[in-house]
């Protein structure tokens, strides 16, 4: 009579998954997977760094907002959680771009104003749309509004499983991408070889060196603090609501395990009975 | 189970309108009196984590509704819209994604769990034949759904999935036409996408409203799998006891969704679905969400097209076909040594069926694919039916209440 046991198919079928997980790693060993950095937002209560999205913003505004459009409204700047620049600072920034009003003026004639709050940031005045740029670089710069959570990489058993983990969880895998892409030019003779986008070959140049932007509060003005600091104002834009998010969540959690706890011990004293 | 209630309102507004319209009654003995197994474990909390992921997903649906515009131009950017700009829209949408994703986890135990204690048996092959139906629609709201927010892979979904009815000959390239509302996948099937997104979770309602009503006429199966013989000794009423427990398992289960979404909401997203849809554009590499994962893989295992389509439909049909293929009178796994080894065997091969189908198609993944494929199908039309007759079971329990003493030292009276 044949026995069955059930642990050590178990096992066996856990031993076979990691088989199939490393040999696929090896598979891919000569695209390296972009290094996990460490962010203020990262781990289960980080929250964004009000300075380093300032710095962020400043280093979009000067280096890629010449190619990369961001379209999100200029008032998302002012609010907490983000970079909250001051209502002034934000109204002035935005009367320093003129955008195309939506509806003609009463001669039935488009016309530019210059911006407000409410305005969504406008495209590169270079590249008026995704063929123009298309045209110019070989393909079109994707718009940066979700460009932090539109990136993900394979993780392989059974990394994928920890990255689910209280504690161990990997949500910032497009801050760790746009890091290691503008850290990523490591052949100086091919401005177009990009040691962490797929296949090397990237239409982007180099987009910005040491020294490229003035920091005025002493941040080292390296490719490595510029590229973090725009991944993590990048990282704000796509998801402007993460700090609230946590904050919420972290209350949820505490009222369900009291609840679950004092059900629990209702149910049990029920149950008593029944027994 | 439920005969003509006996339940008297103790109001006379009551009685006036019990008289006319019993529907007090009807609550009272299908929720508070119906007689419930004593010996029912966890898995048995599941039915109530599912009642409550269907309305949690009706109710954000209908206000993401308010705020989404289907339009090949519009819904990406209303989703987005939904996103940063509605008040406590991030909430309702990560609630929506995830919810989905945790419909069908507790979908899925709940159909494991009827396959192990052999709910399926006689008398209750409708109840389960109607589950099928659920899952199944639930299958099609959710591919329809995920074409919605217009992003790079649900325009490859849809896409792959749609084109699949071209495999039918002669008619299948019109058929396709179509659906799709042109000649290929765009605006209009957004916008009738929507429709039907909208429609098929009341109609998943009806049916669960079926499925209730088919339940309170057979009783509940238990983890002994031996029928109720005494009302009194092997059940206890509904109220408190699977109530509370009922309740209870669901603000369990709610720590689990409140970790999803509010601090892993996109772990189980993909991340080519924040690249808005382009026509011109597909994603490197095209994957259903988690749990259609197992469906792609026996879609992709066979090599030609129409009998891959055959295959991924039979591959759900045959669950209603379960009844009849397991005709062992022994219900409960607890019972059947060899039918347990082959439900994990089971198990395994589905969990890696998933893995597989989120993996790069290659010669090495096809052949394991095609194995695998024959060993899902197997289990139903090999398996299930040698052991119908030639699995030596150990005895069962004479009755419930003789299963639940046998585990506990008998208290003192
Ligand atoms: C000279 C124009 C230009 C500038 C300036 C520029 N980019 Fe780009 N960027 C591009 C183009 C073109 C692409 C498309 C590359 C491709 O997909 O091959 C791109 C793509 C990207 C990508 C996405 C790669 C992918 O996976 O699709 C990232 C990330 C990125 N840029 C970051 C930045 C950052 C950060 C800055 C500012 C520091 C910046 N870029 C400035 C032109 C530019
Ligand atoms: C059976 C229950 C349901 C399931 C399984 C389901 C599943 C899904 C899925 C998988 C998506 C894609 C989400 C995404 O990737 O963003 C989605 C989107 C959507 N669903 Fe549902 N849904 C259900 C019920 C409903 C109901 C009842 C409504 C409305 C009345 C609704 C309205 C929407 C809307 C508007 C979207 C697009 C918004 C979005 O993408 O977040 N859903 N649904």
């Amino acid at each position: 009579m044949i026995r069955f046991d059930t642990k050590a198919l178990a096992a066996a079928a856990f031993a076979l998954a990691l088989a199939g997980g490393s040999a696929l790693a090896q598979e891919t060993a000569e695209q390296p997977k972009p290094p996990r950095e460490s962010w203020s937002f990262g781990g289960t209560f980080g929250t964004y760094d009000k300075a380093q999205l300032q710095r962020g913003f400043q280093v979009y505004k000067e280096v890629c907002s010449n190619c990369h459009a961001l379209s999100i409204p200029f008032r998302t700047l002012g609010q907490p959680g983000g970079p909250q620049f001051s209502e002034d600072q934000v109204k002035a920034l935005a009367a320093s771009y003129q955008v195309t009003n939506e509806e003609p003026n009463d001669k039935g004639e488009i016309f530019k104003r210059p911006g407000t709050p409410a305005d969504i940031i406008p495209r590169p005045e270079a590249y008026p749309n995704d063929q123009a740029a298309a045209a110019a670089f070989g393909k079109a710069p994707p718009d940066m509004n979700l460009l932090a959570k539109a990136r993900k990489w394979e993780r392989g058993f059974p990394w994928f499983v920890f990255d689910a983990l209280p504690g161990l969880q990997y949500q910032e895998m497009g801050a760790d991408y746009i890091h290691a892409i503008v850290t990523g030019y490591t052949h100086p003779d091919d401005p177009q070889w990009n040691l962490y986008y797929p296949g090397h070959k990237i239409a982007m140049p180099q987009p910005i060196t040491d020294g490229a932007v003035e920091y005025t509060d002493g941040t080292p003005k390296t490719v490595d603090s510029y590229s973090r600091d725009v991944a993590a104002f990048l990282s704000w834009a796509a998801e402007p609501n993460l700090n609230e998010r946590r904050r919420i969540g972290l209350g949820a959690m505490i009222f369900l395990f009291v609840l679950a706890g004092l059900l629990y011990a209702t149910k049990k004293k029920v149950w008593e009975s029944a027994h | 189970m439920s005969g003509p209630s006996t339940f008297v309102p103790k109001s006379a507004i009551g009685r006036w309108f019990e008289s006319r319209l019993p529907i007090m009654g009807l609550v009272h003995s299908s929720f508070i009196a119906f007689p419930v197994p004593r010996n029912l474990n966890y898995m048995w909390t599941f039915g109530a984590i599912l009642a409550f992921m269907l309305i949690a997903q009706i109710i954000t649906g209908v206000v993401l509704a308010m705020h989404y515009v289907p339009s090949a131009t519009t819904a990406f950017q209303s989703i987005s819209h939904i996103m940063r700009d509605v008040n406590y829209g991030w909430l309702m949408r990560y609630m929506h994604t995830n919810g989905a994703s945790l419909f069908f986890l507790a979908c899925y135990i709940h159909i494991f769990r009827g396959l192990y204690y052999g709910s399926f048996k006689p008398p209750r092959e409708l109840l389960w034949i109607i589950g099928v139906i659920i899952y199944f629609l639930m299958a099609a709201t959710a591919f329809l759904g995920y074409v919605l927010p217009w992003g790079a892979m649900s325009f490859a979904g849809a896409t792959v999935i749609t084109n699949l009815v071209t495999a039918i000959p002669f008619v299948g390239t019109g058929i396709a036409h179509w659906l799709w509302g042109g000649f290929a996948v765009g605006g209009p099937t957004v916008n009738r996408f929507f429709s039907l997104h909208y429609l098929l979770p009341f109609i998943i309602a009806a049916f669960v409203g079926l499925h209730v009503w088919a339940l309170h006429v057979t009783g509940q199966n238990n983890p002994d799998g031996v029928e109720v013989q005494n009302v009194d000794r092997d059940t206890v009423p509904f109220t408190p006891y699977a109530t509370m427990k009922d309740i209870f398992a669901v603000s369990v289960w709610l720590i689990l969704y409140a970790w999803l979404i509010f601090f892993i909401p996109n772990y189980l997203l993909d991340a080519d679905n924040y690249n808005i849809a382009n026509p011109l554009v597909t994603p490197a590499h095209v994957v259903p969400e988690w749990y259609l994962l197992p469906f792609y893989a026996i879609l992709r295992a066979i090599p030609n097209k129409l009998m891959g389509v055959v295959a991924l439909f039979a591959s759900i049909a045959i669950l209603a076909f379960v009844p009849w293929l397991d005709r062992n009178p022994v219900k409960s796994a607890k019972y059947r040594p060899a039918f347990r080894f082959f439900f994990w065997v089971f198990v395994v091969i589905c969990v890696l069926l998933g893995w597989i189908g989120s993996q790069e198609p290659g010669d090495a993944m096809t052949l394991v694919a095609r194995i695998l494929t024959v060993g899902y199908f197997g289990f139903f039309l090999v398996i299930m039916p040698i052991l119908s007759f030639a699995e030596k079971t150990r005895p069962i329990p004479a009755s419930i209440a003789d299963a639940v003493l046998a585990k506990k030292p008998v208290p003192a009276e």
